[in-house]
Order: C-alpha cells, then structure tokens, then sequence
C-alpha cells in the first residue's frame, strides 16, 4: 500500500463531504422558509453544528494520537544507532554521498532490513534531500541547511535503485541536482 | 440590527473614496491577469509543450510568486477598508499611501526580476539572494528586498491608521475583539464583524511585517557583506513567520465581504455570536503561532515548535468549517436566495476556503509531510483556497460595487459563462497540482520528468480556462467600475 495513496484517498473523502454538504444547501436555495422555518432551520443548524465540533475533535484528537505517539522524526541530539551511516553534503548543484569511515566518491550501496542514518546538511544553501524509491514515490524527505546537521533514520525495505532529488528551490541548475544508489537485500544473512 | 439594505448610503463612495477604490480593483484585476498568465507559461513548460529556458522559468517563479502574494495583499486590502469605514473614521490618505508604496515596490520587484534577473522566489530565502552562482547580481536582490520592504510600510501604515481608529472609538483593540463578551455578558448585536476580523488582522499582520521587517533588513545586510552569517534556522523562521502571517491576513480580510454582504443577498440576518468571537480571538493566536508547519522537514528545529506546528493547524480548521462556512450555509439555506455574480462568487469562496482547508490540514501532519512537503501539493491546496476562496471573495465585492452603479447585481449572460468557466478551471488546474503531489512531483522545477507531464499538461488546461474566464472579469470590471455614472442610485432593497 502505497501510503502517498492513503493520503489522495482521504482528501478526496474530506473535500467530497465539503462539496456534498455545498452542494445539498444549493440544491435547497429555491425553496424559501417562512419566518417559522427559519427558527427551525437554525436550531438545527446549531444542534448539527455541535455534533459536527464533537466529530471533528475526537478526528482530531485521534489523528494527533496516531500521528505523534510514536515521534516521526528521529532524537537528533545523541546517537541513532544505525547499522549503516551515510553522510550527506548538498551544494550548488550536486550531491555528495558517503558511507561513514568510507572514502568518497564510490557509488553508494545499502541494505535492506537494518536502519540507515542519514547526516544531511549544505555546503551553501537551503537544499532539499528527498530519497524517490524505485516506484517514483518520495519515500523520506529532509531539508539540507548550512550549519545544521539534519538525521534521517530509516530501514528499506523494498530493494532497487533509489534516486536522490532537490526538493528545495537552490537556484539554476535545481531541478538537474540528483544522484541516485542502491539498495539491495543483505548477503549471507 | 444589521442593515438590510442592498446599498446602504454608508457604503457610498464620494469622488475621492471611488478613485481610490477603482483605482485598487481595476490594478488588482489587471495584474491577476498577468500573474495567471505568467503560471499558465509555467505549466506549459513544465508539460513541454512550450520552451522556456530555466533562467527564465525561475524569474517568472519569483515574479508569479511576490506578484500574486502581493496583489492578494493589495486587493483584499481594499475589502477591509471598503467595510471598515463605515464603523470608524479612517484616513483617505493612508489607504492611498499603501497603494503608492505598492505600485513603487511593484516596479522595485519588477525591475529586479526582468531587468537584474533576480529568481531566489517570492521567499527570498537566506542565503540563496547572495548565492546567485551569476544568475543575478547583489544589487537585484537588493531592489527586490526593498520593493517588500516599501509594500510592506505601506500596508503598516494602513494598519496603524485602522487601528487608530479602531481604539478611538472602541477604547482598546481586545474590546473590539469583542473579548470581553467570551465568557458571558450581553453581547452587542450590532458589535460589527467587519470590526472584529480587521482587529484580528492588524494584531496578527503588524507583528508579521515587523518580522517581515527584520528579515528583509538582515538579508540586506547580507546582500551588503555576504561574509556576514546570521544563522539559518532562525531566519528561515522568521520568513515563514512574516510570509504565513501576510497570505493568511487576505483570507481574514477578504472575508469580511461575505460576513457583510451575504446577508443582503439572502435577506436573513447574520447575527454576531460567542462562538463567531471565540474562534475570531482563536484564529488571532492560531494565526501568530502556526507557521511552524512550514519547516516541519527541518529536523533541527526543537520537536515541541514541529508539534504546535501540526497542532494549531488542526485547531485553525475548526473555525473555518464550524463558524464561518457553516454559518454561511445555514444563512444561505432555502433562503430563496437571487443568483447573481456576487452570490455565486461568494459560495464559491466559501466552498473554496473551506475545501482547500482539508489538503492543508493533511500537509500539516508531521508523518504526512514527510512524504508530501515541497511537491506539488503544496501549491495545489493553497491555490485552492486563493483561486477558488480569497480571489472570489474580493471579486464579489467588486461586482457587488458594480451593482450598485447599475442598481442590480450583476447577472449579465456572459458573467452566467464566465463564472462556470472560472469555476471548472480552477478545479482542474488545482486538483491537477494536488495529483502531482500525491504522485510525487516536486514543486518549484523548471523541468519535469516525462512521467510528471500528464498532470502538467491537465494543469495547464485548467490555467488556460481561468485565464479566459479571467480575461473577461477583468474587462467587465474595468468596464462596470470606470464607465457607469457614479451619482445614480437609490436605495434598494434586500434581494
Ligand atoms: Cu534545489
């Protein structure tokens, strides 16, 4: 399950129930309420409006729960205790990738199964670092910010060839700014 | 109670009032026209079916971005003080001084974008105006800077000219809030809503343009000594502070139309309430502390800022669903209601606000904008609620004006074409931006992968309908403001 999917699906639910609701109220305009009417239409109105405060928070007490029990961005002060460690400098216009303890410059290879850590940050300016999975979709994203080391943890689980993209507008050569690795299933475990 | 009547003599607008209004409507609809002209390139490029180098592409994202924020700013400006006057003595020359320090930095932003080449986008974000890698020189980025700066002294001084104003006839600014009736008391019925959501606005966007303020003059620092480095975090906060505060003050002030107006139209009162006070006094602090949400990918900034962050932009939902959209369609339902441009432009708006609320909210979800952050959703739920809310909005008021030269809202045929026109181009050109986000199309690229372009061609077409449906707006209000005779009109009924 593609979870950018998810999301699509609950917005389109949520603007449907909107413009359904839009929709019945201008189905209704031709019909005028005499004043008695009136006061009926807006006492129900108050009653379903309380109903729908009452709905609209514990949706929004849940999703806070849901969302936030378990923190989506990693403790960045301390260590993430990562299999894998990868440090990542993003500059006008490129990236550069390396396994720590590694030298630079060979093509990255990762695993899957463990989590990685990635240590992202700018030589320049503001830059984006958006992992694309193999399917297309941002799997994670972080911003890249001179003089802050921004820490992403996260475990692959899918192997395949994984593009790096600028998801921070950095100037001319923006879009072109990728890099791309590879993730593959660990061998002899 | 609320007066009942179409064209209330109040709202008159004597020669120099009418000068200065159509001076506003007829600029604000002219640039509208060419901004949107500007996006449609864009997404023609995007989609290859046209070529535009990425020096280019990038300036006319800076310009698309500063000119429609800008405009926004500008228009629902107008909104505000168009209502305002009626319950407090404001100053001619303020609000014309606001539109000559617009026009002025208009040209700064201009000049700098087409003539030095600036393209570090309506955001300006430090240290990417000095890090131009020779697409712009230092001094474009500085008459860009400054171009803000003048549009933003203006808007203070409108601002301070209101709340002048404001505290003269009412004491303090809480008590125009109407703070003092949250938690009991009688509430006065005829307490303005035009006076508590211009009071929320200059709260929260006076603290916006004095960040706004020192950002931009730290960045000129910057500009001056690029040695100078001032830390990234904080300003990348400050900007969002000032810009979120600035584009959400033209919601709240273009919506004053459709509390003030859609009474009228519907011919029911919109009586004030506790719960209209209590989420005006929330959707003040909510306005102040939200900006958060927009540098939840910024892993450095303290975990408690990221919570609030995803937080108050669940609880600012509230007030827009529950208050004012829902007041607005229980004051609509089966009121017999006429449809004429300024009624269907406002449901529009209701509609628009209201809807484009749900993708935003979802982007404000940490685990969400993991995924979702910088993609096309982003601009796909704000021009949502900008296209199809705030622009109606002001668009009802300036139609509504028309009317009253005329005697009757408008309702010509061609406006009963161009409203649809409107109305189906714009959701096809933002539910295109919203399907590109959900399948990961970054936002901001002068060049798109050749499986993004499906979504950048519908885009497109979607861009093409609102800038004919634009077209003919603009020349009908261009039109219906300059040509028809001011001094004709009566006193009109309701409906
Ligand atoms: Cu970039």
């Amino acid at each position: 399950m593609v979870y950018q999917n998810v999301v699509w699906v609950i917005a389109l639910v949520g603007m449907g129930l909107v413009a359904l609701g839009f929709l019945y109220i201008i189905s209704q305009v031709g019909r005028p309420a005499d004043a008695d009417a009136v006061r009926g239409i807006n006492r129900r109105s108050a009653r379903w409006r309380l109903t729908l405060f009452i709905i609209l928070l514990l949706g929004f007490l849940g999703a806070s729960y849901g969302t936030l029990h378990s923190f989506p961005i990693p403790a960045q002060s301390g260590p993430l205790a990562a299999s894998q460690v990868v440090n990542v400098v993003g500059r006008q216009w490129s990236w550069q990738m390396s396994i720590e303890g590694q030298p630079a410059g060979d093509t990255l290879h990762l695993v899957t199964g463990s989590p990685v850590e990635f240590r992202v940050t700018s030589a320049d300016v503001n830059h984006g670092f958006a992992i694309y999975a193999p399917d297309g979709r941002i799997a994670i994203q972080t911003q890249a910010m001179p003089g802050f080391d921004n820490k992403i943890l996260y475990t692959f689980t899918a192997p395949g060839k994984y593009m790096v993209r600028c998801l921070e507008y950095c100037g001319l050569g923006h879009a072109p700014m990728v890099t791309e690795f590879d993730v593959t299933n660990p061998t002899g475990g | 109670m609320a007066t009942m009547t179409m064209y209330p003599d109040d709202e008159r607008l004597p020669r120099g009032e009418r000068a200065a209004f159509n001076l506003y409507a007829v600029s604000a609809v002219v640039l509208f026209v060419l901004m949107m002209l500007i996006g449609l390139v864009m997404r023609t490029a995007q989609g290859e079916w046209m070529s535009v180098p990425p020096n280019l592409f990038y300036q006319l994202l800076s310009m698309h971005g500063a000119g429609m924020v800008g405009t926004m700013g500008m228009v629902t400006t107008a909104v505000m003080w168009f209502f305002l006057r009626k319950y407090v003595k404001l100053h001619l020359w303020a609000f014309l001084a606001n539109y000559l320090l617009f026009l002025l930095g208009a040209l700064c932003i201009i000049g700098a974008v087409f003539l030095g080449g600036y393209a570090a986008l309506w955001t300006f974000l430090y240290p990417l105006p000095v890090h131009a890698m020779a697409m712009w020189s230092g001094g474009a980025a500085a008459w860009f800077l400054v171009g803000y700066l003048l549009i933003g002294v203006g808007m203070l001084l409108f601002y301070l000219d209101a709340a002048w104003a404001i505290i003269q006839r009412f004491g303090n600014l809480g008590r125009a809030l109407g703070l003092q009736w949250l938690f009991g008391g009688e509430i006065d019925p005829n307490h303005p809503k035009a006076v508590v959501a211009s009071t929320m606005v200059i709260i929260a966007n006076v603290l916006g343009i004095l960040a706004g303020a020192v950002v931009l003059v730290l960045s000129l620092i910057d500009v001056a000594d690029p040695q100078i480095a001032f830390n990234a975090l904080v300003m990348k906060n400050l900007i969002y502070w000032f810009g979120h505060m600035y584009i959400n003050a033209t919601i709240y002030m273009a919506v004053i139309a459709v509390y003030e107006l859609l009474p009228r139209y519907t011919g029911r009162p919109y009586p004030i309430s506790r719960p209209f006070l209590w989420s005006w006094a929330a959707s003040c602090v909510f306005v102040i502390v939200v900006f958060p949400h927009h540098l939840l990918m910024d892993y450095a900034q303290p975990r408690w800022l990221a919570i609030m962050g995803q937080i108050v932009s669940y609880g600012a939902g509230f007030s827009v669903f529950l208050i004012t959209a829902w007041g607005a369609l229980t004051n609509i339902h089966r009121s017999g209601m006429r449809w004429t441009m300024p009624s269907r432009l406002m449901v529009l708006a209701m509609f628009g606000w209201a809807a484009g609320i749900v993708p935003a909210i979802l982007d404000g979800t940490i685990a969400i904008n993991r995924v979702m952050h910088n993609t096309q959703w982003v601009p796909g739920h704000f021009h949502f609620y900008l296209l199809l809310g705030v622009l109606p909005m002001a668009l009802a008021l300036i139609y509504h004006v028309i009317g009253s030269r005329e005697h009757a809202p408008p309702n010509s045929g061609a406006d009963r074409i161009g409203f649809p026109l409107y109305l189906l181009g714009g959701l096809i050109f933002t539910f295109a931006f919203l399907d590109a986000g959900h399948l990961s199309v970054a936002r901001r690229m002068a060049t798109h992968l050749p499986e993004w372009q499906g979504t950048d061609h519908m885009g497109a077409i979607g861009a093409l309908l609102v800038v004919l449906a634009m077209l003919y707006f603009m020349a009908r209000i261009a039109l219906g403001l300059l040509r028809a005779n001011p001094d004709a009109r009566a006193a009109h009924p309701a409906r």
